[in-house]
């Protein structure tokens, strides 16, 4: 009875798992195959479906160049730069906004709850077009800059890396205020008034007990935002539009959308993955660490 | 006289307390004082970040055609410009109207598709059970670029049935949303059923129903405030969406909001119709989650008064 239960389970799954194996699992064999494959004389891709087909020549170029000194060694730091410089910031800035709505908000919690998961759900192109408004040569951010001394703002819009990693913070940080939120608000206080009992300054109970006890929804929040952003290539587009901070996604965008060179693009890909794969893998161990620790 | 007497210890205590206008060193060792730095920080990061929006919003009814300097207060580019405003222009309605088309068809598709999924996945032991789950986390894991790269490569280089029945446009852009919008429905879906347990169900088939009875008169009642609120989400995830749509898209017709504004935001030639454009973008996803809060909150019961909590909750499990 439980087992033929158990079955009939399968039924309602079917129609998604079939779904999901034709427009995911499919696909992401479709991007080896034309990663290995080779390329006809119009240079259009010709993937290799088996694996004894396989030509791995593109894919080891496009690995070789985006080490050090490689073809596309300026867009993997790019990536990296950028990326890690905005997840700090997303950190400095919304670790203690989060920290406050979780702890100390009182009866204003509910109103800047509601604060918080407005950018959430706003457009993220709005939220890029807005700051393109304000950055324009003739924008508010300039007028401020002329009018407390500065003579020759800064062109914030072209080719500029502090301007994308600024976009890349704003953008994102919804993202991550969330569940740091979330985890700082299931803490229970009654452990951090007892190393307060034990003697602990404030500022001691919050190192020794709330930021531990936070990491695991740092680490979430952090995996939450690097992700997106390791393929963002709209954001650089919008603010930036220059080759010069080109980051990863823009060369496979690039290669893809405007060019026959897919199996480029596709090794590209690639290695984004495998990047991704490291961080991911990181992210799995330091969860699991957590997860003994608090067990 | 007794005013007087009244009023000493009041003096002494301030005197403890450090008086009226206490040292930066005692407010800060203060434990009950007001965090002033985290207040700052938080109202400061709130204006950072709704501030330029709303200034956005705004410049949709500049009166001039700029997007960056204010030059009165005009509907011209929402109605008024017989030409240009955003319900004349030809280019804006059609990308209004791709929008909605998508929302609506990624919205009737993912949606069951997904709580079919999810009742699967939730009571689905044996074989496969395992390997269908980490399927499903998938799409949540990968960066939309991967996603819409490898579905461009399968669309273009696969010649057989069924992918060679999809055309870059709109059925390509509907398969591309609705393959990343399941796995949300998904998870919402799923954490209900978890919240829900099986004692229901259990109950009504001791009671006599059968299985199908049961799933229908209990389950799916129960489930109804979930399934209305992924659905509302499956809508603002599609309007918004931008990667997975460009990807899939084919031709003029196929142009969608997220798509226009990216196309045209640096463009010097373009009005403040844009504004609006993306205002009404704004708007409609807005509507749809607080619909989706309330939808959720009130009819689970969870709370008798409107909690954000649940808010935050719902924002993300999407």
């Amino acid at each position: 009875m439980a087992k033929a239960e158990a079955r009939v389970w399968r039924w309602f799954a079917l129609p998604g798992v079939f779904w999901l194996l034709l427009f995911v699992l499919v696909p992401t064999y479709a991007v080896l195959a034309v990663a290995m494959g080779r390329v006809d004389f119009l240079s259009q891709p010709v993937p290799a479906w088996s694996p004894i087909a396989w030509n791995t020549g593109y894919v080891s170029q496009a690995f070789s160049g985006a080490l050090p000194g490689g073809e596309y060694w300026p867009a993997v730091r790019n990536t990296l730069v950028y990326v890690g410089a905005s997840m700090l910031l997303c950190f400095a800035i919304g670790y203690p906004v989060a920290y406050y709505v979780a702890r100390h908000a009182g009866r204003t919690k509910k109103l800047l709850l509601v604060l918080l998961v407005i950018p959430f759900w706003v457009s993220y192109l709005l939220r890029m077009l807005a700051w393109i408004g304000l950055l324009s040569p003739d924008g508010y951010v300039n007028q401020l800059l002329t009018s407390i001394g500065i003579a020759h703002p800064p062109d914030w819009l072209n080719g500029n890396a502090y301007s994308v990693i600024l976009a890349l913070c704003y953008g994102y940080i919804p993202y991550f205020i969330l569940p740091v939120f979330a985890g700082l608000d299931r803490i229970d206080r009654s452990q951090i008034e007892a190393a307060r009992d034990l003697g602990c300054t404030p500022f001691r109970a919050f190192w020794h007990v709330t930021l531990p006890l936070s990491r695991p929804s740092v680490l979430a929040g952090s995996a939450l935002i690097v992700l997106p952003m390791f393929g963002d290539y709209y954001t650089n587009d919008l603010i930036s539009a220059s080759p010069r901070t080109n980051m990863l996604g823009n060369e496979i965008n690039l290669f893809m959308q405007e060019g026959p060179e897919k199996y480029v693009g596709a090794s590209l890909v690639l290695v984004l993955m495998a990047i991704l794969m490291v961080g991911m893998a990181y992210y799995l161990y330091q969860t699991a660490r957590d997860a003994r620790r608090f067990a | 006289m007794s005013a007087v007497i009244e009023k000493r210890p009041d003096t002494e205590l301030a005197a403890i307390g450090g008086g009226g206008a206490p040292g930066l060193r005692s407010r800060l060792s203060n434990p009950w004082g007001k965090p002033r730095f985290l207040v700052a920080t938080t109202w400061l990061y709130i204006a950072w970040a709704l501030l330029p929006v709303l200034l956005a919003i705004l410049f949709s009814f500049n009166a001039g055609r700029s997007r960056s300097v204010w030059q009165g207060f005009s509907t011209r580019w929402w109605w008024g410009d017989p030409v240009q405003s955003i319900f004349h222009d030809p280019d804006y309605t059609s990308a209004l109207l791709q929008s909605l088309r998508l929302a609506a068809l990624d919205m009737v598709i993912a949606t069951p598709l997904g709580v079919l999924l999810a009742l699967g996945l939730a009571r689905w032991r044996g074989r496969g059970a395992g390997s269908a789950n980490l399927l499903m986390l998938i799409p949540l894991v990968t960066p939309e670029l991967v996603m819409a790269v490898s579905l461009l490569l399968v669309f273009t280089q696969i010649t057989i049935v069924p992918f060679s029945l999809v055309h870059l446009g709109t059925t390509a852009q509907i398969v591309g949303q609705v393959t990343f919008s399941l796995s949300y429905v998904v998870v919402i879906v799923r954490s209900r059923l978890a919240s829900i347990g099986k004692e229901y169900e259990e109950a009504a088939r001791d009671l006599g129903a059968t299985r199908w009875g049961a799933l229908r008169l209990v389950l799916l009642p129960l489930l109804l405030p979930a399934i209305l609120a992924s659905m509302l989400i499956v809508f603002a995830l599609s309007i918004d969406d931008f990667v997975v749509t460009q990807y899939m898209s084919g031709g003029y017709s196929t142009i969608t909001i997220p798509m226009y504004l990216y196309a045209n935001a640096r463009g010097g030639a373009t009005t403040p119709a844009l504004n609006a454009l993306a205002t009404i973008l704004v708007v409609a996803t807005l509507i749809g989650i607080g619909a989706a809060y309330l939808l959720y909150s009130v009819l689970s019961r969870r709370t008798s008064t409107a909690d954000p909590t649940a808010l935050v909750e719902l924002s993300l499990q999407a």
